[in-house]
């Protein structure tokens, strides 16, 4: 294992512009830092607001950094071309969003395996992690082979996390994971979690639930800190 | 940055783009455009009618001389090789094996007066396929892959609903093993629920046979769903390039910008 932080980052800034709107420059984030070990979970908290799910899209390439540096294992994501990034998010970055987006008519199982397909898992082996998964995040069997777009919202949460778990990545981003998720459900998400840290994952996470947070996280980091001064 | 192994290796890649630049007398098709695709991407090029996307499709897929540029593609047994300098006998059997061309009204890319069976066995007759019975098999076998059921092979493309029409288009291509699929609008014009089956089976075909493809269409939702990169193309420049969900989630450019909060929610 690298003694170094596996995700780290230095002096990131970011600010939009609305090129629309009279050219506004809206900045909303400067010299955040943040370093996560292997098998560390670093629970980022604030107000809402004040940046985390920024932070977190910018670690994954989906916010453009206006500068500064994010390095995830070997790749600078701030600076590199987008098929480095598709490889990163491919073999070792995950990311479970609050949101589902899925291609229609897909099943629920081939969703959930897909992960595993790109990185060369074979169908069998693919598909028996998948339904692993669906059977621990309690969606019925009967599911299994529907698209999740007519899912529930829960349920559709549930198969979000189911695939962003298939894959043992070695750093996973978690956008409130534990939210709106029943008891048992939601046990089972800290079990998942627990069981990536045991595996050596690198894991950033947004959790509105303390006592989830509490739980899993080993550090808290306020991205309050990096909120700009007001122009 | 150092990298051993496979993530970012040292990959050629499959097509270079320099400099495409193409008028029609003086109005401005395109210009000085350029990218590298590699194998397995795929690249989704955006724009407004009128922005020069179709025209640098054109100009990629041999099918319209630029006034300037390179087209480099990686070719099997020479490495890359300029298209658009190479004679026309090597571009057309480049055309009919390496390339398939998606056209947007599936018309133009079928043969209408010849049944589904034979637009799919014509391809592989153009690249020295010869016995009745193995062709026979392989149209039939790619029929299945695009949903077409196997009692509609001697049905002429005429008898069939639109979007089994593009549906055979796409077998009709794909049956020779291209390596680079150009695609105009490949949904256009077809009903939504059409649309996502049909996208659904170009994302599957694309991971299978590590397809790389360019996609030109003017519907934000198709490219997310399918492209890896995507290209904002304006008045015959590229205004924007990027990761796909980069360039749609944080656009950087005040047209882009436009582009992404014209879309209607659903």
């Amino acid at each position: 294992m690298t003694t170094h932080p596996f995700i780290e980052l230095q002096g990131v800034c970011k600010s939009f512009t609305l090129h629309n709107q009279g050219g506004a420059v809206i900045p909303v984030m400067a010299g955040a830092n943040l370093c996560v070990s292997a098998g560390e979970c670093v629970g980022l908290v604030g107000e809402s607001g004040a940046g985390k799910s920024t932070l977190m899209r910018m670690i994954y390439g989906n916010y453009l950094a206006a500068s500064g540096r994010i390095r995830v294992g070997e790749v600078d994501v701030a600076r590199a071309a987008p098929r480095e990034i598709l490889a990163l998010r491919r073999h070792t970055l995950g990311y479970v969003s609050q949101f589902l987006r899925v291609v229609p008519r897909v099943s629920t199982l081939d969703v959930v395996a897909e992960p595993l397909l790109a990185v060369g898992t074979d169908l069998p082996a693919a598909r028996a992690r998948a339904e692993e998964l669906l059977e621990r995040l309690n969606i019925p069997r009967r599911l299994w082979t529907l698209s999740p777009t007519t899912f529930s919202g829960g349920e559709q949460q549930r198969v979000n996390i189911a695939r962003g778990f298939a894959h043992a990545y070695p750093a996973l981003l978690l956008d409130e994971p534990t939210a709106s998720l029943d008891a048992a459900n939601r046990e089972t998400v800290l079990h998942l979690i627990e069981e990536a840290k045991a595996h050596g994952a690198a894991i950033v996470g947004i959790f509105h639930d303390a006592t989830a947070r509490d739980r899993v996280c080993d550090r808290r980091v306020d991205v309050s800190a990096f909120t700009p001064e007001a122009a | 940055m150092t990298d051993t192994h496979t993530t970012t290796g040292r990959v050629t890649p499959l097509l270079q783009v320099r400099g495409i630049t193409k008028f029609y007398g003086a109005r401005l098709g395109c210009r000085d455009v350029g990218f590298d695709l590699y194998p397995g991407e795929v690249m989704g090029i955006v724009g407004e009618s009128g922005s020069g996307k179709s025209t640098l499709l054109g100009c990629l897929a041999g099918q319209l001389a630029p006034d300037a540029g390179e087209v480099l593609f990686d070719t099997r047994t020479e490495g890359p090789r300029d298209t658009l300098t190479m004679s026309e006998p090597e571009r057309r059997m480049l055309g009919r094996t390496d390339w398939a061309f998606v056209h947007q009204s599936a018309r133009d890319g079928l043969r209408m007066g010849v049944s589904a069976g034979g637009n799919v066995g014509e391809r592989l007759m153009a690249v020295g396929a010869r016995h009745y019975g193995g062709i026979r098999a392989q149209a039939v076998d790619w029929l299945g892959r695009v949903e077409i059921p196997e009692d509609r092979v001697d049905d002429r493309p005429t008898a069939f609903s639109g979007g089994m029409q593009q549906r055979l288009q796409i077998a009709r291509n794909l049956v020779t093993g291209p390596r680079l699929v150009f695609m105009d609008e490949p949904t256009g014009g077809l009903d939504v629920s059409v649309q996502a089956r049909l996208l659904d089976l170009l994302r599957g075909l694309v991971r299978e046979m590590g397809l790389s493809a360019i996609i030109v269409t003017h519907d934000l939702a198709v490219v997310r769903l399918l492209a890896d990169r995507l290209m904002v193309m304006k008045d015959g420049h590229v205004v924007e390039t990027g990761l796909t969900d980069q360039v749609l989630d944080d656009p950087q450019h005040g047209y882009t910008q436009l582009l992404v909060s014209s879309v209607l929610q659903v």
